[in-house]
């Protein structure tokens, strides 16, 4: 169905009787249409970065070898991330398969469920010895995404008039959702290990540990606020509840 | 977590509706004019939160809602997708909507999911399966469904029944409603060169629940014949507001949608289309 090379189907006529080639053509040109448009929307800032029409033909490719395999297809191109990184006519530009994880990533925690946020008093008020055994529990709505490549800033650069160009080193992107609409803050250093850390289900103690062992002066307090500012933790697990 | 909303409307009333836009958002509220109840594509609102069923669920408090499903494929040979029905009816359960409709078509083919609503072969075995698959999803949901008739580019050498006959058998069969598209009707009697009015004087419309009304474009196979493709992307054509009027007048009045899906305008032009059924509506109620 996806393949254009193919010959229609036999047995599918127009009204006379004859085989309904072009007919056929508008079942198969929908198909594409419609997944090309369902990716246009997801990597807006992909093709903003390869142009419009480099990324019809991209997406003309990947829609052939990764067609959707579900009816969802507000999350059509979870591969794509993967697919941009094997693809050979780009490797020039090597920050695409991060920006497009960075893409993906913004369109799951829109749709992610809902969560309230932890009250910030009961982190504050734990005595450190228990707080250090303790786990902290993300929203779903929450991602991270490091990138060797200042991922937020290609970002911001292509959707958000008069923002900087991209400049300088990799990032570590926090994204949140407060309410309804995605947000992102790129993390200070120390930061992307710490998040990463608690992603993982380490425990609080230890994801300062990984973090101080990569960053000597690894800023917890700057850190905890970003992530009790935007309402990323929702619970605090303490081990006798587990 | 969302609470479920409370069953305020269990009927679609026979007054105009339009397919839900999330930019209509605002402007709707504010100014819906004649219409008086909404629908809704399924697939859409199966995150998991979020904007979409937080406006959803405001917007349910308002307006009865059509759940409008387009990602089962009951016309196509796979066995209905599992994980797909469950999402339907975890939505269903949730919003427990006025109304709930998917197509006669298929679209799902060596388990990819096209995007595209695709015509079958009307025969004997197709009727058994697509019998069984709304047999099978109005279990799973736990209630009745609409079935639509699908808009056709081209026909199938193998068909041994007409479309007609074979929906009004599968609506006896499973006890499911119908759902007519009026666009649908001329663009498959346009592009099939049958005709439309005696498609209508022929449908069981006492089976159906909701109409359908939207617009098409305009093209031509290699044969130079016209070839009508079903775009939802504009303003319901004279003919088409013309074959609805015979439909009502036939069948009463029943629950009309606008689809407008692609090239969606503003508020004003999208209510325009909806201010045109309502007089025509009136007029079949008298
Ligand atoms: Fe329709």
């Amino acid at each position: 169905m996806l393949d254009p090379a193919r010959a229609a189907p036999q047995g599918l006529v127009n009204p006379d009787g004859a085989p309904a080639t072009k007919r056929f053509d508008v079942y198969r040109n929908n198909v594409a249409v419609s997944l090309t448009e369902a990716l246009e929307t997801a990597f807006p800032v992909i093709a903003k970065l390869i142009g419009a029409e480099n990324f019809k033909k991209v997406a003309g490719v990947y829609l052939r070898q990764h067609p959707p395999s579900s009816p969802l297809i507000m999350f059509y191109g979870d591969r794509m991330p993967d697919f941009l990184a094997g693809f050979a006519p780009l490797q020039h530009l090597p920050y695409l398969a991060d920006v497009a994880r960075l893409e993906q990533a913004l369109r799951r925690s829109y749709h992610a469920g809902d969560a309230a946020a932890l009250d910030a008093a009961i982190l504050q008020e734990l005595p450190a010895d228990r707080l250090m055994t303790a786990r902290l529990e993300m929203a779903p709505a929450v991602h991270l995404i490091r990138s060797r490549y200042p991922i937020h800033q290609i970002w911001r650069f292509n959707m958000e008039q008069g923002a900087p160009k991209p400049a300088g080193q990799g990032e570590n992107v926090l994204i949140t959702r407060a309410e309804f609409d995605p947000q992102m803050t790129t993390l200070l250093p120390g930061g992307g290990t710490f998040v990463a850390a608690i992603l993982s289900g380490r425990t609080f103690g230890e994801a300062v540990e990984a973090a101080t062992a990569q960053v000597p002066g690894f800023d917890l307090t700057q850190t905890l606020g970003v992530l009790l500012g935007t309402a990323a933790i929702i619970r605090l697990n303490e081990e006798q509840d587990r | 977590m969302l609470d479920a909303t409370s069953h305020r409307f269990d009927k679609l009333p026979d007054a105009p509706g339009v397919g839900y836009k999330p930019q209509h958002f605002s402007d709707l509220l504010d100014a819906p004019g004649p219409v008086a109840w909404l629908e809704i594509h399924a697939e859409n609102y199966m995150g998991d939160g979020g904007r979409p069923l937080a406006q959803l669920r405001h917007l349910a408090e308002r307006f009865p809602i059509s759940v409008h499903g387009v990602g089962l494929s009951i016309g196509g040979e796979a066995p209905l997708d599992r994980d797909h029905l469950a999402r339907l009816k975890h939505l269903l359960g949730w919003l427990n909507p006025a109304s709930f409709s998917e197509h006669l078509a298929w679209s799902t083919h060596d388990s990819h999911f096209l995007n595209d609503l695709l015509p079958l072969p009307y025969t004997k075995a197709t009727l058994d399966r697509v019998c069984d698959h709304v047999d099978e999803v109005q279990n799973a949901v736990g209630r009745r469904m609409l079935l639509e008739n699908p808009s056709t580019y081209l026909a199938f050498e193998e068909t041994t029944m007409p479309e007609v006959a074979f929906l009004d058998e599968i609506a006896r069969r499973t006890g499911c409603g119908l759902l007519f598209d009026v666009n649908n009707v001329f663009v498959s009697a346009t592009n099939q060169k049958t005709d439309p009015l005696s498609y209508i004087d022929s449908f069981p419309l006492d089976q159906v629940g909701e109409l359908h009304l939207g617009g098409h474009d305009e093209d031509q196979d290699e044969t130079g014949a016209p070839l009508l493709i079903d775009s939802h992307g504009r303003e319901v054509v004279d003919p088409v507001w013309a074959l609805y009027e015979h439909t009502i007048a036939r069948g009463g009045p029943k629950p009309t949608l606008i689809e407008w899906d692609t090239d969606v305008p503003d508020w004003p032009t999208l209510r325009a289309e909806a201010e045109r059924a309502a007089p025509m509506l009136a007029a079949a109620l008298a």
